[in-house]
């Protein structure tokens, strides 16, 4: 594939087509379009009214609890002996994750659009617990979809959605994991499109969905470059997070894009090996197509028919990947390199052991890249980790993999 | 652009005074040999236009019966590639009834637009309809389709306005395909009262006959609805009637071709008799 030209900046997209160079669009049925445009027109007020950011500005502070605090990893720095490794604590905020930050954002956009139900995806369940959070804050009900095999090895956080009021929706076709979520969820969303706002949890979809979750999760890069400045004085050397469909990760790499001198890794779920089909690296194994509205590197076979893939990580099991990231990814602005399942399992423990902190599986494949690299890295360089949840909701399947019954 | 068979096929029907009765089925449900007898059914039985249904792995715009056809399509070897060549293996024995192939965008994008076109016009395939390419992508399928002199048939769905409407109707040809309300293929039929009231809205904007589709199953829905629309579109029907005979161990309660003729028989009797309902 020819790589597109280098821009002068790589904060500009998208066009006003939605585009990401050949990424993104609005690939979605006559039906929703009209939704989607008027979605489009409300969201373009709304970041540029001085009430509705500070409405989302209290709410984060008071509710959420930002700014998350840029942690200095020392245990696990002294373990591996290299570079210094700041943690991004993300898993710190309200609900244990990244996704409230743009569950806030865009609950408010619902309630600006008048919409009165919500409906949303999820894989591991974060984006799920998010999602019926703010539902509840804001008294309207939710429904969430989740794929059946994810709702089996991710309940403590399906009874959590039960209690904050919303109606899970299993859904058991393909592998009953995260596409198949949000399959359901736009049949959903085309069958009720008068009162429902579809609040999707990561940066893809049709436009403007990446860019507006884009800007939600931004907080996360724009308070880690201030705090590093402030804490060491300098910007990071490396910053990384894991990529499922890569809200986390664009949300700390987007400030950083134009710091020529910063390197950007995102990490994609290895699974058990790039050589079959159990992993879910669609920026390493797979090939620009057509899904869920926009176009993106997807794993899928020579016909064209989507695959399943694998990942340990519920949150990193979907066969696509956001529009800006496969654009990013042939810039050659941030490498995507792939962790392993068994990779990811010992950076858990590792830094559960040396840190006193558990991570979310996800986080785990961005701790495991710097658990590679860091040693090899000068005492005086600088790697930031997004921590973009905590690990509570996966105890059960990092044991089950340990083989402990608990 | 050039006339195409939906076009000749649409002058004589309207010539004649009945609705077209356009029908839907999964190419390759559950396998090749049998999707393909069913589809000389369709033809045979009196189906005035077939939609030859692409598989696709995720079927957003589709109820579980089309979801479940997908699937057993895909499972029985089913691809783009044989789904032309289904298409043109019907052509041996029918050079007239239309094909239009129906389905979604990312198989046409990885088999290569250009290389698509080609051979599905060598296949005889007349018309696409391609769910999850809106308007605004038009420069990606429709407009090198149209080019191809192979017409694109765009949805107009509840929520298409008088504003948007001009935009979907710009490069439509062939016809356009009304969905009867918001939702997925397969759900209940919606008041025909407000059917017919968009029928009449779309035809204010274009000349294109207006078909109707999403709910019709019966006969008396087809005459109904044929009443007031140039075609009525049949699927989910369809495709229950060769789900329902096909026993869970795979096993052949009926011939599946048999059970759609008998179906699309009593259908393309509802169409005819769906002027005379409207002059009632």
């Amino acid at each position: 594939m020819n790589k597109p030209a280098m821009p002068n900046s790589f904060r500009t997209g998208p066009d006003e087509q939605g585009m990401f160079g050949i990424f993104g669009g609005r690939f979605v049925a006559e039906t929703l379009m009209p939704l989607i445009l008027d979605l489009e027109e409300k969201w373009n007020e709304a970041k540029t009214d001085p009430a509705f950011r500070a409405e989302l500005q209290a709410l984060s502070t008071f509710y959420a609890g930002r700014p998350s605090k840029l942690y200095f990893a020392e245990g696990l720095t002294r373990h591996l002996g290299g570079a210094k490794i700041y943690f991004k604590r993300e898993d710190l905020n309200h609900t244990g994750s990244h996704k409230i930050n743009n569950c806030l954002g865009q609950i408010l956009l619902a309630k600006r659009m008048g919409k009165t139900r919500i409906i949303a995806e999820t894989g591991a369940g974060q984006h799920g617990v998010a999602s019926a959070t703010v539902a509840a804050r804001f008294g309207l009900p939710c429904v969430v979809y989740m794929g059946a095999t994810d709702v089996a090895r991710q309940s403590p956080n399906v009874f959590r959605m039960k209690l904050l009021g919303a109606e899970v929706k299993p859904v058991s076709a393909g592998h009953g994991t995260l596409k198949d979520a949000m399959n359901e969820a736009l049949r959903d969303w085309v069958t009720n499109v008068e009162d429902t706002y579809y609040l999707i949890g990561t940066a893809a979809g049709p436009h403007p969905y990446p860019e507006m979750v884009r800007e939600f999760q931004s907080p996360i890069g724009t308070e880690a470059r201030a705090q590093i400045l402030e804490q060491e004085g300098r910007l990071p050397d490396v910053i990384i997070a894991a990529v499922g469909g890569g809200s986390n990760a664009i949300g700390l790499f987007h400030p950083f894009l134009d710091d020529k001198d910063v390197r950007i890794v995102g990490i994609e779920a290895g699974g058990r090996g790039l050589d079959g089909i159990e992993h879910c690296a669609s920026m390493n194994a797979g090939r620009p197509g057509v899904l869920h509205g926009n176009r993106t590197y997807l794993l899928q076979n020579e016909d064209g028919q989507i695959l399943d893939g694998h990942s340990i990580s519920a949150g990193l099991d979907y066969p696509g990947v956001g529009p800006e990231h496969s654009w990013l990814r042939d810039t050659g602005r941030v490498d995507y390199v792939p962790v392993l399942d068994d990779e990811a399992l010992e950076a858990f423990q590792l830094c559960t052991r040396t840190e006193g902190i558990i991570p979310a599986l996800e986080s785990a494949h961005a701790i495991a890249h710097a658990v590679k690299i860091a040693p090899s890295m000068g005492k005086d360089e600088v790697i930031i980790v997004n921590l973009s949840g905590r690990g509570d909701k996966d105890v059960h399947t990092v044991a089950s993999m340990m083989g402990m019954e608990i | 652009m050039t006339e195409t068979r939906i076009d000749r096929r649409m002058g004589k029907l309207k010539a004649e005074g009945r609705p077209a009765l356009v029908t839907y089925f999964m190419g390759g449900d559950p396998d090749y040999d049998t999707s393909l007898s069913i589809m000389k059914a369709l033809g045979r039985s009196g189906a005035d236009i077939i939609e030859l249904g692409m598989p696709f792995s995720d079927p957003m715009a589709d109820g579980p019966a089309i979801q479940a056809a997908g699937l057993r399509s895909l499972k029985g070897g089913q691809t783009l590639v044989r789904t032309l060549q289904m298409a043109a293996d019907f052509r041996k024995d029918d050079d007239e009834t239309p094909i239009v192939l129906m389905g979604y965008y990312n198989p046409i994008y990885i088999y290569g637009v250009e290389r698509f076109l080609t051979d599905a016009k060598a296949s005889g395939i007349d018309g696409l309809i391609v769910v999850d390419l809106p308007p605004e992508m038009d420069e990606e399928l429709c407009v090198p389709a149209l080019r191809a002199g192979i017409n694109f048939i765009r949805l107009a769905t509840p929520t298409t306005d008088d504003k948007r409407l001009p935009k979907v109707l710009q490069n439509t040809s062939g016809f356009v395909y009304y969905v009867s309300m918001t939702g997925i293929t397969g759900s209940a039929l919606a008041d025909t009262g407000k059917v017919a009231e968009a029928v009449r809205r779309i035809k204010q904007h274009t000349d294109l006959p207006v078909c109707v589709g999403f709910g019709v199953k019966t006969a008396e829905q087809a005459r109904t609805i044929g009443a007031s629309a140039d075609g009525v579109v049949v699927g989910t029907a369809i495709v229950n009637a060769v789900a329902n005979v096909l026993g869970p161990d795979g096993r052949r309660t009926a011939d599946p071709a048999e059970a759609v003729a008998t179906l699309v028989s009593g259908l393309a009797q509802g169409v005819r008799q769906a002027r005379l309902a409207a002059a009632e």
